[in-house]
């Protein structure tokens, strides 16, 4: 069984306006999306901004409360579990944020960041703590000699190393990696990869690793699951995905791309216009006014995911 | 490329100093480098490369003091620093005009698109409000904005991003500049969208035959964008190559580093390795600038020499220069 199991998430923000607050209207951030995560295996979620992707991460970890669906983690029901019970998987179901610099404390010192989760959930001495959390920083890079510094003391990539260790204090079986990397530049990118990939294999991690460039995630996932308003368009191995695209929005995604070889000259699929509001989504195939090969059908009848040979799948009613 | 050897911008020992409480920052240290007409340079680096404020330093877009600018910057043969404020607000939109990352913050959120493009046109052309106005419309046409006249008077937070960075494209063309300044054009944009943007640029540029600066730190923009490349660490220029030459024959260690860290789709594929090569380290701080070359802490192939002395240039071809010792031995 899969380690991690989205069946049909759904996440629709209520739009409220004027003095009683009535609800005028959804946004439908994430619109019935179905996946798995198997164990020691990276899952790219890529898509681009305002796709629902982060919505995602989010929803499974319930720090925003889905509308609907399911989600199972080590054969637990996620969204069935109470405040404490939640608290315990998250032990297991870690997650690392897009942006080193908020998403750590500027009043606690490194070691207290990593070491609130241990003290949170397990019952250690200061120096099994003191330990456990000069461990984690040589793990990832960092030296333990700093662990009384501050997050302000740190360069961008070293604080996203924080975060790292801080996801792995309570030795998780999976990370949500929600645009790791996005905000480095790029020679500190690679280092930030070359770390996770590292970590991945020595510790047996799942990933679920949500960005929105693509050569990122073609290089760290086993599978890609491709996303646009709402819903996950197409899902395939990386190879499969990148080597032979179906849907017409993950070719126009890729061919977007640039390739940093100035020989190859691609052909580029131009897509019109922009990503419609998720407030008002299209009927039928959310992809249909801006795809070249729509049907009738297409603005009819929403296409769901078929498996089209070898774990495959494409939301699509073309081809 | 035509009228190849007519450099139309020339930089010549630009330092752009920033006077702090902290000390002096030598954000732009150094740097020379030609513009040629027609042509799109690539200046790549990371953040803190000084390649923006090279930029900023071209138009004096910095408050001085606490900056100072120094050197020769040639436009057209003449010193853009030996304008005065005047004079070179003259240049600024007219025959040299910029393009920022964030089109949120640069544009004026309580003016209409359209007023914002025609104060540019009124400024440097003389027409009057209404010409202004029908050309303000057009350059949005141009730039394949939908109905344009109604665009026209809308305020920028109506738009999307990669509409008002339409938008500002559309200023900065207006006046029909000779050098357009792109300073990562398409950074905050999606995929899709900025391949839509950087179509525009192209066909813009054969439009106006206007010569680009395009600042950026995505390699895969340079490969497709760029015919000449200027690479940037820490304030100063250390690679200029054709772009060929850069991509097949990185001469200096952060250039090949730089194109070593890189994922590219069906890299690993190719390669067979998931792990990618690192550049070990980070930037140095500017108010502490490693003696010698400034990039020997993180050089994997570093010598006794590069820690004690600055490595000169060596030209090795026409617009082929690296600066290193290990090319200079």
């Amino acid at each position: 069984m899969a380690l991690l199991e989205v069946r049909n998430l759904k996440k629709h923000f209520p739009i409220k306006k004027g003095v009683l607050s009535s609800t005028i209207g959804h946004v439908k951030a994430v619109d019935g999306v179905s996946f798995t995560l198997e164990r020691r295996e990276t899952l790219g979620l890529v898509g681009e901004s305002g796709c629902g992707k982060t919505t995602v991460g989010r929803s499974v970890l319930r720090l925003i409360e889905p509308t609907s669906g399911q989600v199972t983690f080590n054969e637990q029901d996620l969204l069935g579990l109470d405040r404490e019970e939640l608290r315990r998987v998250r032990a297991s179901l870690q997650i690392i944020f897009q942006d080193p610099f908020s998403s750590l404390d500027p009043r606690m010192s490194v070691g207290k960041i990593i070491a609130e989760p241990i003290r949170n959930h397990l019952k250690v001495s200061r120096a099994e703590i003191r330990d456990r959390v000069a461990y984690l920083m040589e793990k990832v890079g960092l030296h333990p000699e700093q662990i009384s510094r501050y997050p302000h003391e740190f360069s961008g990539g070293q604080r996203q190393r924080i975060g790292i260790a801080r996801a792995l204090a309570l030795n998780p079986m999976a990370i949500i990696c929600d645009e790791p990397v996005s905000a480095l530049d790029v020679s500190i990118q690679a280092q930030v990869i070359n770390l996770l990939i590292q970590l991945q294999e020595e510790m047996n991690l799942s990933y679920l690793f949500i960005a929105h460039d693509l050569s990122v995630v073609e290089h760290i996932s086993n599978r890609v699951a491709v996303m646009y308003l709402g819903h996950i368009v197409e899902l395939a191995t990386d190879d499969e995905l990148y080597r032979n695209p179906l849907h017409p929005y993950t070719k126009a995604l890729l061919s977007a791309v640039p390739v940093p070889d100035p020989d190859v000259r691609k052909q580029r699929i131009i897509l019109e216009g922009d990503v419609p509001s998720p407030l008002n989504p299209p009927p039928g195939c959310v992809f249909h006014n801006r795809c070249a090969f729509r049907k009738k059908m297409c603005m009819e009848e929403k296409p769901s995911l078929k498996d089209v040979g070898g774990g495959h799948l494409v939301a699509c009613h073309g081809g | 490329m035509k009228d190849e050897d007519k450099p139309l911008l020339t930089i010549r020992g630009l330092h752009t100093l920033f006077h702090t409480l902290d000390g002096t920052v030598n954000a732009v240290d150094g740097v020379d480098l030609d513009v040629y007409l027609g042509e799109t340079l690539g200046l790549v680096g990371e953040s803190g490369c000084g390649k923006s404020v090279t930029a900023l330093s071209i138009l004096q877009l910095l408050r001085c003091p606490p900056a100072e600018i120094q050197g020769r910057i040639l436009f057209k043969g003449i010193n853009l620093l030996d304008l005065g404020r005047e004079g070179i607000r003259k240049v600024r939109g007219n025959s040299i005009s910029m393009i920022f990352q964030e089109p949120m913050t640069s544009l004026n959120p309580v003016l209409t698109i359209g007023e914002q493009i025609a104060e540019a046109i009124v400024l440097h052309q003389g027409a009057d409000r209404r010409e202004a106005w029908e050309r303000a419309v057009e350059m949005l046409q141009m730039v394949q904005i939908p109905e344009p006249r109604a665009r026209a008077r809308d305020y920028p937070h109506k738009l999307s991003g990669g509409m008002r960075q339409r938008a500002m494209i559309a200023m900065a063309l207006s006046c029909h500049p000779q050098l357009l300044l792109a300073d990562e054009p398409s950074t905050a944009l999606d995929v899709t969208i900025q391949a839509q943007i950087m179509n525009l640029v192209v066909l813009l540029k054969k439009e106006f035959d206007t010569s680009i600066v395009l600042i950026t730190h995505n390699l895969g923009l340079i490969a497709e964008m760029a015919s000449r490349v200027v690479v940037m660490y820490a304030g100063k220029v250390v690679e200029e190559a054709p772009v060929q030459d850069l991509f097949k024959e990185p001469l200096h260690p952060y250039t090949q580093g730089l194109l070593g860290s890189i994922p590219w789709i069906g890299r690993k594929l190719k390669t067979g390795r998931r792990q990618l090569q690192e550049i070990p380290g980070v930037v140095p701080s500017p108010l502490e600038m490693p003696k010698g070359c400034r990039f020997h802490p993180r050089c994997p192939r570093v010598m006794d020499i590069c820690c004690e002395q600055e490595p000169p240039f060596v030209r090795l071809a026409e617009h082929r220069r690296v600066s290193c010792w290990l090319e200079a031995e």
